[in-house]
C-alpha cells in the first residue's frame, strides 16, 4: 500500500442485532480499506452483510436493535464511530453519500423532486455562506441535467410517482452527487431496473464519478457489473470479507472456494449449462458456524476450518484470501 | 420434427384500467399482450424473454387459465383451451401447471408442506395413496421427507421454490410454465434449481415455457427463444442461432446490455448498441413499431406502420422493417 492517506479504513468491525431469542452476529470482523479515487466493488449474496457494513459507515443503522460491540471506521483519518451527531451530519452528504437499491423507497412520495433535491443542496451548504433561493434552484437544475434528465424545470415540480423507475434512480444519483461528495456508496443501483435501463444508469454513474473524480463503493450481487465497473473487489460471505483482489486478478484467478463457487454459478452467454452452485444456504446468524463461517458449504473443508477462523493470507500483489488452503502461500506473491 | 404441444395464435389480452372522456365512458385499455403467436414443441424448453411490462407473464397467466384472452386462441395438443363453456375441463387443468417467481408469496404461510402438496393430489388424483405420493414428490425435488411437517417460513428460498416445483408436478402435468423461477433467488442457489428442472424434464418428458429476463440463463436452458417488447414478439429463433446472429435492434440492445463475467462472453455480444430511452408505458404505446422511439436504426416508415413477422432463416422470425424482404436480409452494421 502506498503512503497516501486512506480515504476509508474499516478495522475489525462487528455488528450485532439484538432480537428476540438472542443476538444476530451479522458482521464478524470486517476489514476494508480504500484510497481516494478508487472504485471498489463489494460482492456477496443476499444477507451476507454488504448493506449492513455500508449503513454502519454512514451510521444509519437503527440502534437498537443494532449494536456495534467493537470496530473502528476511519474516514480520512477520523473515527466515524466516535463522532457526535453534528460532526456526522457534516460527513453525510459532503463527505459520503449513498444511492439505495430501490429508488421508489428512497424518495419521499409526498414531496416533489424539487423539494427533496433542494433540501439536500441547501443542507450541504450549512457550513459556508447560505445559498440564495436562486442559487439553490440553479444547482438543482444543474444536477438534474448532469444525470441526463430532460426538462428539469418540470421534473422539479413532479412527484416521484410521476417518474419511471429509471428516472427515479437518475434523480437519486443526481441527489447523491449534487453535494460533490468524496465517497459515493452505490447500493445495488441497477438491481430493481430492467437490463437495458440498468445499463444506462450504470454507464451514467460511471461517467459522472470519472468526471467528478469521486471514489465509489459499488455494492452488488451481480459479478458482471463488478467486472465492468470497478478496480478492486471485496468478496463477502456471512459477515466476513473472504477475498480481496484487483478486479482483473479476481476474475482470472479466483482463490477462495466461495468465490470460485460463485463464479461457476453464473450462467454464461457462451452456453454449456449451469453449474449446481454452492450446496446449503447462508448460515443462521443466531448461531453462526464456528471457525470459518463458510465451512459447512465448503468442498475443501478441513479440520482446522471448523475450529479456527482463518486470517487473511496474501497470495499475490494486493490479493488476499481468508482461507486455510492458502496458509502456506503467504508472502509468495510479493 | 416433434409435434407442437402448445400453439398460441394471435393472442390478445387487454385490460381496462380506467375510463376517460367527459362522461367517463371511453375505456382506457392496457394492451398487455397484443397479437402474440408461437408454438412450443413437445419436450422442449421454450424461452420467453422480455423486460418488465412486456406482457410475458400475462401470456403465462392466460395459458394457465387465470385470465380469458380478449382475442386469439391457444391450443393444447390440438384442443382449444378456451372453448364455449366457461370452465376448463379438469383433465386439461391437470396437464398445464405453473411455478411462480416468488415462492415466498406463492406458498400459503399457514399450511405445512404436506398440506400444500396434498391439495393438487386431492383434486387431480383422488384414488392414489396421498402420503406415498407426497413422499415421492419430496424425493423427486431432493428434499428430505421430514420437510412434510414444516411450514414455508422454516425453509430457505431455494427449498421453498423446490416445494413449489413439487406442487406443480403433483398433478403429473406434461406442460409446465416457469415464470422467472429463479429470479428471486441467489445465484449460488439458482444452479441447483435449474439443474433440478432440467433433470425432471428429461425424466418425465415435460415441456417448459420458461419465462425470464436473464438472457445468460436463457442461453443455457432454452432450445428456442422469443423476445417480447410491449406486448408483441419481436424475434423468435433457435437459441444458438439467436445468440449468434440477433437481427432485431431491440434484441441487439438487450444482448449488449448484459453484464458478463468473462472476455469470451464479451466477444459474443453484438457491437455495442447504446441503450437509450425508457420503456414506454403500455397504456400509451407509440404508433407504428412500438420500439421506434429507442431504435438506433429508426426509419420514417417505423413511426407509421407496425412491421409484420418475416422469416429470415430456418425457424428465425423477426418483426422489423430493416428485414422487410425475406431472403434478402443482408444487414451488417
Amino acid at each position: 500500500m502506498s503512503s497516501t492517506p486512506l480515504l476509508l479504513e474499516i478495522k475489525d468491525l462487528h455488528v450485532h442485532f439484538a432480537v428476540y431469542g438472542g443476538r444476530l452476529k451479522v458482521l464478524d470482523g470486517v476489514n476494508f480499506v480504500m484510497q481516494s479515487g478508487e472504485r471498489v466493488g463489494l460482492v456477496g449474496e443476499a444477507g451476507c452483510g454488504k448493506t449492513t457494513t455500508m449503513k454502519a459507515i454512514l451510521q444509519v443503522l437503527p440502534t437498537p436493535p443494532a449494536v456495534i460491540p467493537c470496530g473502528e471506521i476511519y474516514f480520512k483519518g477520523r473515527d466515524l464511530l466516535k463522532m457526535n451527531p453534528n460532526q456526522l451530519q457534516q460527513i453525510r452528504g459532503r463527505g459520503i453519500s449513498m444511492i439505495f437499491q430501490d429508488p421508489t423507497a428512497a424518495l419521499n412520495p409526498v414531496f416533489t423532486v424539487g423539494q427533496q433535491l433542494k433540501a439536500v443542496i441547501k443542507h450541504s451548504a450549512v457550513r459556508g455562506r447560505p445559498l440564495s433561493a436562486d442559487e439553490v434552484h440553479q444547482r438543482a437544475i444543474q444536477s438534474l441535467q448532469e444525470v441526463a434528465l430532460a426538462d428539469p424545470e418540470r421534473l422539479l415540480k413532479s412527484y416521484p410517482i410521476q417518474l419511471s423507475g429509471g428516472m427515479r434512480q437518475r434523480v437519486c444519483i443526481g441527489m447523491a452527487l449534487a453535494t460533490n461528495p468524496e465517497l459515493l456508496i452505490a447500493d445495488e443501483p441497477g438491481t430493481s431496473l430492467d437490463v437495458t435501463i440498468q445499463d444506462q444508469v450504470l454507464r451514467l454513474l460511471h461517467r459522472l464519478v470519472k468526471e467528478k473524480n469521486t471514489s465509489v463503493i459499488l455494492i452488488t450481487h451481480t459479478l458482471g457489473i463488478v467486472r465492468e465497473m470497478t478496480d478492486r473487489v471485496y468478496v463477502m460471505y456471512a459477515g466476513n470479507i473472504v477475498e480481496v483482489a484487483p478486479t482483473a486478478g479476481l476474475f482470472s484467478r479466483p482463490m477462495h472456494p466461495y468465490t470460485i463457487g460463485l463464479m461457476q454459478a453464473v450462467p454464461r452467454l457462451t452456453g454449456g449449462g449451469v453449474s449446481d452452485g454452492i450446496p446449503g444456504r447462508i448460515p443462521n446468524y443466531l448461531q453462526p458456524p464456528t471457525g470459518c463461517r463458510f465451512h459447512p458449504r465448503c468442498p475443501h473443508v478441513m479440520d482446522i476450518c471448523r475450529q479456527e477462523k482463518p486470517a487473511s493470507y496474501q497470495v499475490d500483489d494486493d490479493h488476499y484470501v481468508a482461507c486455510f488452503l492458502y496458509r502456506g502461500e503467504e508472502g509468495k506473491g510479493s | 420434427m416433434t409435434a407442437d404441444i402448445l400453439t398460441i395464435t394471435d393472442l390478445k389480452k387487454y385490460f381496462v384500467v380506467g375510463h376517460k372522456g367527459i362522461r367517463r365512458r371511453e375505456p382506457i385499455t392496457v394492451k398487455a399482450v397484443d397479437g402474440v403467436s408461437f408454438a412450443v414443441r413437445e419436450g422442449e424448453t421454450f424461452g420467453l424473454v422480455g423486460e418488465s411490462g412486456s406482457g410475458k407473464s400475462t401470456v403465462a397467466y392466460v395459458t394457465v387459465g387465470m385470465y380469458r384472452p380478449t382475442a386469439g386462441s391457444i391450443h393444447f395438443r390440438g384442443q382449444p383451451l378456451f372453448g364455449e363453456k366457461g370452465e376448463r375441463p379438469l383433465a386439461l387443468k391437470k396437464e398445464i401447471q405453473i411455478v411462480f417467481q416468488d415462492p415466498g408469496s406463492s406458498l400459503n404461510p399457514r399450511r405445512t408442506i404436506k398440506q400444500i402438496l396434498e391439495l393438487p393430489l386431492r383434486i387431480h388424483r383422488p384414488q392414489d395413496n396421498r402420503l406415498e405420493q407426497i413422499l415421492a414428490l419430496l424425493e423427486m425435488v431432493e428434499l428430505p421427507a421430514d420437510y412434510m411437517y414444516k411450514y414455508p417460513r422454516m425453509l430457505g428460498g431455494g427449498e421453498k421454490q423446490m416445494v413449489a416445483i413439487a406442487r406443480a408436478l403433483a398433478t403429473q402435468p406434461s406442460f409446465v410454465i416457469l415464470d422467472e423461477p429463479t429470479s428471486a433467488l441467489d445465484v449460488s442457489i439458482q444452479g441447483k434449481i435449474i439443474n433440478l428442472l432440467m433433470r425432471l424434464q428429461r425424466e418425465f418428458h415435460l415441456s417448459y415455457l420458461f419465462i425470464t429476463h436473464d438472457l445468460s440463463l436463457m442461453r443455457n436452458v432454452a432450445s428456442r427463444v422469443a423476445i417480447m417488447y410491449l406486448g408483441k414478439v419481436c424475434e423468435i429463433a433457435e437459441t444458438v442461432e439467436f445468440f449468434r446472429s440477433p437481427y432485431h435492434p431491440y434484441t441487439q440492445m438487450l444482448l449488449s446490455s448484459i453484464p458478463v463475467v468473462s472476455e469470451e462472453e464479451e466477444q459474443l455480444k453484438p457491437r455495442k448498441i447504446i441503450s437509450t430511452g425508457e420503456i414506454p408505458s403500455p397504456v400509451n404505446i407509440p404508433s407504428g413499431c412500438s420500439f421506434h422511439l429507442r431504435c438506433p436504426y429508426k426509419m420514417e416508415i417505423c413511426t407509421r406502420i407496425d412491421p409484420v413477422m418475416v422469416q429470415v432463416g430456418e425457424g428465425h422470425l423477426v418483426r422489423c422493417h430493416l428485414h422487410g424482404q425475406p431472403g434478402e436480409a443482408s444487414h451488417e452494421e
